[in-house]
């Protein structure tokens, strides 16, 4: 039972998720706060897909949300590999000691 | 205020919550708070989705969102033993411009949607779109492709990621 919900605001939240996200993955330099805020993005993007899924009563989205999920759990663990791979190498994982490739 | 119905307050509160929480993860100090912090949005996201009648969705994301990925940031969290003093800063300089791409980037799309008006409608009576007969319905019919093709990713992201944690593997 949906009771009257705007897909305006439903549109505004997922767009204010995002971005707070975008923000975390500028402002910080702990890489796995990074993945954190990469999730919270992937979130903002499902909310939306869920919402016009309901509103054109079309499963596509809802399948959709599904896979995105699957593919964040990948990306997660492998991400998460990397990540434990540098720790071990350079004990730390801030991402301005990441600079190798850069000179 | 009384022209509110209940679902509408709860989506105002769920909102909230979920952006309150989310604001937290990123300006929180602890890693470790950070990662709770994510654990409460993701279980007001569910909240969203139960509201929207996406009830399977709502299960899955709690399950394997809250459950199993956050579970798994959290236990490198520890191994790593990351804490407060361990924390690396960004400079103010870096955040304050951060903050203003942000909100540069916030007005771009909410000016955006606000041309959108076609959209301005709100969602009324029972969706069974999101019951797991039909999603299952779906999901085994027009995504069959895909579904198995995802059964091969998650293999092998396993395989990676076993292959990167094992001993010896970047002594040359």
């Amino acid at each position: 039972m949906i009771n009257g919900i705007s897909v305006n605001y439903l549109m505004l939240l997922s767009a204010v998720l995002f971005t707070i996200g975008a923000v975390g993955v500028m402002a910080r330099r702990n890489s796995i706060i990074i993945f954190m805020c990469i999730e919270l993005m992937l979130n903002a993007v499902n909310i939306l897909l869920v919402a016009f899924s309901t509103l054109h009563q079309n499963a596509d989205g809802q399948v959709f949300v599904f896979f995105v999920m699957t593919v964040a759990a990948a990306e997660v663990a492998v991400g998460l590999a990397i990540l434990t791979m540098i720790f071990k190498n350079i004990r730390s994982i801030d991402t301005n000691l990441l600079s190798n490739l850069k000179d | 205020m009384s022209g509110l119905s209940v679902h509408q307050w709860l989506f105002g509160i769920l909102s909230f919550l979920t952006v309150l929480f989310s604001l937290m993860v990123v300006f929180s100090r602890s890693p470790v708070n950070s990662v709770l912090y994510l654990i409460m949005s993701f279980f007001s996201i569910s909240g969203i989705y139960l509201l929207l009648d996406a009830q399977f969705l709502a299960i899955v994301n709690i399950v394997v969102y809250a459950g199993a990925i956050m579970v798994l940031f959290l236990s490198v969290i520890m191994l790593m033993n990351l804490k407060e003093d361990t924390e690396p800063q960004r400079t103010v300089f870096t955040k304050i411009i951060a903050g203003i791409i942000g909100g540069m980037f916030l007005f771009v799309l909410t000016g955006v949607l606000k041309g959108v008006e076609v959209l301005d409608k709100k969602l009324y009576g029972t969706s069974h779109v999101g019951l797991i007969e039909n999603l299952g319905k779906v999901l085994f019919t027009d995504f069959l492709f895909p579904f198995e093709i995802v059964s091969v990713l998650l293999l092998s992201a396993m395989v990676g990621a076993v292959m990167m944690g094992r001993k010896g593997f970047n002594k040359n």
